[in-house]
């Protein structure tokens, strides 16, 4: 096994970090204090790439690997949960679908712009009565001569309001199994933003990555063509369970960056604070709570990296990217804690990133799946 | 190359709108000491178009000898003529020592002139110095005498080089300016005016020059600022800022700020120095009214000279300034902004 | 249209710098970076790419390496890199770097040759013009806007207080600022490209009319006499005088460090 990068992916980190430092940092506090969406970010990590890493070149993407994109959004949130998560959901919610299950005209349509960052991509499976339960799917897709017509909303959609392009997962019909139970057919829709009938509602005001537009979704008799189906009639919930595997390996690399950038900075400030006259970096307190950030956020990179691999070489990496995202989500959450602690009363407040990123860190527990449902997912498998 | 041949001191006497610039009074006057050490002359290279009258200033500033090289060709600093007059000027006259400004001319026309006399250059010096090479003596090794050691920065400041080109001739150096001294002013002084054209022709390495543009100065990244004239919470107001302003003007500095000037609406945080702002390490920085909270420390400790003014004499700002002064920067501001006027004025 | 740009490898300077026991550079121990100068010919050179079409060749001399800051250079954009290495070129001043660069570059064919004013390394700003004297073309240095017009290239020129627009004919050099321009990030597929592509590796021999007695060490016109790391600084003084005074004091100061 092999535990060492290669030099492309060194240099590739290499320029992660440069542009996450040059970039996106300086405007860390201000996208968190403003709630402001980063466009101007966005627009200039469409310039370098960033937006279709994972995307093959035929479809004006970059070629690379997964695991250059969990490193990009890796290097994003070590200086920013938010702009990490919109590199996330964009690629992984969006562009992944429609590379494994949109049809020859669809990638042609959709993906070189979505590959080049000229359209923004968004996923909408969460509703009021339905998070990762799919079963309680309310949206509804109903074909009327060559047209889909959508009824129905959902809530919490990250990059909402700024998306162009949307996969939206909707029920269109309901069977009856053996046993007489009703159970929904699911399907999956590629909808355009701007297409009559589809709206935006609330904005969500959050705890943390509030430079996130996090918006509700709503479809009034909205009509899209008969050909905008991702994938086979009846196949959406696969669809949505396979696209949130791939999403949780870039929720667990942007968990994995912000416990990243935590230790970071605790480190530099431990070295610069005095206190009773000397670093806080000689208090023994210090150096152990230092030496478990760094142990397990190593850790948890191992398991990401591993994850992101999973994806490039197995057709099935739920379990991978379940453990990748579970452990990740909860070291971040840790680590960050543990950051503003060491920060005294600097670290609570916005000064300083720590206090940022410990709110950032929340996030990571619970969307594209929480904890609990990563430790199903984990259990099913060894339990199966 | 016979090096015995190669005698006397020669510096080039920049001037731009026939007018000296200061580097050619700071080169003849750090010529002088040079040649007075090796019982030489200090000759200055007047190069340009009409320019004769300048040399009389030369002298005044102790040019022993002015070679004047006047041509229409030379009327605008342009690379290749100007290559070609002091090309010539060393092929002719042999000297030991040759300086150039290390100004946006002289560090243009160096490097050619170096590359067409096969020499060495020494670029950006801060200290020039008649010694021995090497500088200690090495067993099984000849130690030449009366060499040029030239004293230089590199790697952005970190390091100091002393550079010696023993066996080419001349020994050329580009010099900081405003690092040497200019000497006194001698009104009657005389200096040999010798004329020498060595001919211009143009060929392809002539460029043409459509235009002239004047710029006007913009506001510098606090950054890239060599002198930076900044304010804390002891300012005490936007209003005040105006204070540190009118000393930056002066100074031809920029102004920036602490994190509690930023805090208080005085100043926009591009202007923030400190660890949540930018780290910035000028050749001087003014600390006025500034405590210096370590996180503003972490952001300016490695400028060259900090001067603190501060009323505070237990303000940590002390512990890092190179000269504090204790008192009132609103007394002392405005005085040493005008006495910097009087001076500059004194010194047109 | 044919551009080669020449690049260095330069430790990065703003983590500070770190010294072996001798008091020699301990390059080994710093990071190293594309120089922010030649960072931005290159920038400029892609865009006259862009703009123009044109093949841009990167070249640098120095360590096996190096070969890095190529790599970097063409997952910017840059279609070809040539590496020089050689034992014997170690140790060379500008003299010897711009024979050994200009003798390299004789190989190529080329209507505009770009160099980085500086290195931040040695601050020499020397190297790109003395390329040009050895290779006989004009130079135009610190470009602060470059543009094509038929054979010749008109490039605004900064001095002090204020700009020449040049106008040369090609094939010439220029040299060009940091603040030139903005340089573009490296894509991430241009890095992974960037390690399949072909490198051209040249050794003293593939160097075309350099006489031996001007490369390396031994062809360098200047010497290091002495190096040192600079003397950090004690604590400073502290006074408490009228405001009269305290001016005094200042301008003292002022004049002492040759600040006015």
């Amino acid at each position: 096994m092999d535990f060492m990068l290669s030099k492309q992916h060194e240099m590739a980190r290499a320029l992660f970090r440069e542009f996450a430092e040059t970039e996106v940092k300086p405007l860390a506090q201000e996208v968190d204090e403003t709630e402001t969406f980063p466009r101007e970010t966005v627009e200039k990590m469409a310039k370098a790439g960033f937006l279709g890493i994972p995307i093959p070149k035929e479809y004006g993407g970059q070629g690379c690997d997964i695991l250059t994109y969990a490193m990009c959004v890796e290097e994003l949130s070590k200086v920013c949960g938010t702009t990490g998560v919109i590199v996330s959901a964009h690629t992984s919610l969006c562009c992944d679908p429609i590379l494994t299950y949109g049809t020859q005209e669809q990638k042609q349509k959709y993906l070189p712009a979505l590959a080049k960052g000229e359209k923004l991509g968004a996923f909408g499976l969460t509703e009021p009565g339905a998070g990762t339960d799919a079963q309680g799917q309310q949206t509804k897709a109903v074909l009327d001569g060559d047209e889909w017509v959508l009824n129905g909303s959902k809530i919490f959609i990250t990059n909402g309001k700024e998306a162009d392009i949307y996969i939206i997962i909707a029920v269109t019909s309901v069977s009856t199994d053996a046993k007489g139970r009703s159970k929904k057919i699911i399907s999956a829709f590629i909808v355009e933003k701007g297409t009559p009938g589809f709206s935006f509602g609330t904005k969500e005001k959050k705890m943390g990555i509030r430079g996130s537009s996090t918006y509700e979704l709503i479809f009034t008799d909205c009509r899209i063509p008969k050909e905008n189906i991702l994938g086979a009639e009846g196949k959406g919930f696969g669809i949505a369970m396979h696209t949130l595997d791939g999403g949780r390996i870039g929720i667990a690399a942007q968990a994995l960056g912000l416990a990243e950038g935590a230790l970071e900075r605790t480190i530099e400030y431990v070295k610069e604070r005095k206190q009773f006259g000397r670093s806080i970096a000689a208090f023994q307190n210090t150096q152990f709570q230092l030496a478990d950030m760094d142990t397990k956020t190593e850790a948890a990179q191992l398991l990401v990296y591993k994850a992101a691999k999973a994806k490039e070489t197995q057709k099935n990496y739920s379990v991978e990217a379940a453990k990748a995202k579970l452990y990740a989500a909860e070291v971040a959450m840790e680590v960050t804690t543990k950051a503003v602690q060491l920060h005294g009363g600097y670290g609570y407040t916005r000064e300083y990133d720590v206090e940022r990123m410990m709110r950032d860190a929340k996030i990571t527990e619970i969307y594209e799946g929480t904890s609990e449902v990563q430790k199903m997912v984990i259990s099913g498998a060894i339990l199966k | 190359m016979n090096i015995a041949e190669y005698k006397g001191v020669f510096v080039f006497a920049q001037q731009v709108d026939n007018e000296l610039s200061g580097i050619a009074l700071e080169l003849v006057g750090k010529g002088k000491e040079l040649a007075k050490d090796l019982g030489t002359e200090v000759t200055a290279v007047l190069v340009g178009s009409g320019v004769k009258a300048l040399a009389d200033e030369l002298a005044a500033y102790g040019a022993d000898k002015v070679i004047l090289v006047d041509d229409p060709e030379l009327k605008e600093y342009r690379t290749e003529p100007y290559t070609h007059a002091l090309a010539s000027v060393i092929e002719k006259y042999k000297p030991e020592i040759f300086l150039v400004g290390a100004t946006a001319i002289g560090r243009d026309l160096g490097p050619r002139v170096s590359a067409r006399v096969h020499t060495g250059l020494t670029a950006d010096c801060t200290r020039l110095e008649i010694g021995d090479f090497p500088i200690n003596p090495i067993p099984g090794r000849e130690q030449l005498h009366n060499q040029l050691l030239m004293t230089r920065p590199a790697f952005g400041g970190n390091t100091i080089a002393t550079i010696a080109c023993p066996e080419f001739r001349p020994q050329m150096a580009t010099v900081r300016p405003g690092v040497m001294q200019k000497a006194r002013k001698d009104e009657n002084a005389k200096a040999v005016i010798e004329e020498f054209n060595p001919g211009f022709t143009p060929n392809n390495n002539y460029v043409e020059i459509l235009d002239i543009v004047k710029a006007v100065a913009e506001t510098e990244d606090i950054m890239d600022a060599k002198i930076l004239v900044s304010g804390g919470r002891g300012v005490c107001s936007a209003e005040n800022f105006k204070m540190l302003e009118d000393l930056a003007d002066v100074l031809g500095a920029t102004v920036s700020c602490s994190r509690a000037a930023v805090d208080s609406g005085w100043k926009p945080k591009d202007l923030q120095v400190g660890q949540t702002g930018k780290t910035v390490r000028p050749n001087l920085y003014f600390a006025i009214g500034i405590s210096g909270a370590i996180q503003h420390l972490a952001g300016m400790e490695e400028s060259d000279v900090i001067i603190a003014i501060n009323k505070d004499e237990t303000a940590p700002i002390f512990d890092v300034a190179d000269y504090g002064i204790v008192g009132d920067l609103n007394k002392i501001v405005p005085a040493l902004t005008e006495r910097l006027k009087a001076e500059f004025a004194a010194n047109k | 249209m044919k551009i080669v740009v020449c690049i260095k490898q330069v430790p990065d300077t703003k983590g500070g710098v770190k010294f072996n026991p001798d008091g020699t550079l301990d390059r080994g121990a710093m990071l190293t970076i594309m120089n922010p100068d030649d960072k931005a010919g290159l920038e400029a050179a892609l865009r006259l790419k862009d703009q123009y079409g044109a093949e841009v060749t990167a070249i640098t001399m120095g360590l096996p390496k190096a070969e890095e800051v190529l790599r970097e250079a063409m997952a910017m954009g840059a279609d070809k890199g040539v590496l020089v290495t050689d034992r014997v070129l170690g140790g060379a001043d500008t003299w010897a770097t711009s024979q050994t660069l200009a003798g390299a570059i004789r190989n190529l064919e080329y209507d505009l040759i770009i160099t980085g004013r500086q290195a931040i390394d040695g601050d020499t700003a020397q190297v790109g013009p003395q390329i040009s004297e050895h290779l006989g073309i004009p130079v135009i240095s610190y470009a602060q806007d470059i543009k094509i017009e038929g054979d010749s290239v008109v490039v605004e020129r900064q001095y002090d207080d204020r700009y020449h627009v040049l106008k040369a004919k090609m094939p010439c050099l220029i040299t060009a600022l940091a603040e030139l321009n903005e340089a573009r990030y490296m894509t991430p597929g241009g890095i992974f490209d960037a390690y399949n592509a072909e490198i051209t590796v040249w050794g003293r021999n593939d160097l075309v009319d350099v006489e031996d007695s001007n490369l390396g060490l031994k062809g360098s016109p200047t010497q290091i006499a002495r190096a040192s790391d600079r003397v950090r600084k004690g604590v400073g003084a502290k006074v408490a005088l009228d405001p009269t005074e305290s001016v005094d004091y200042i301008m003292e100061r002022l004049k002492e460090k040759h600040i006015i």
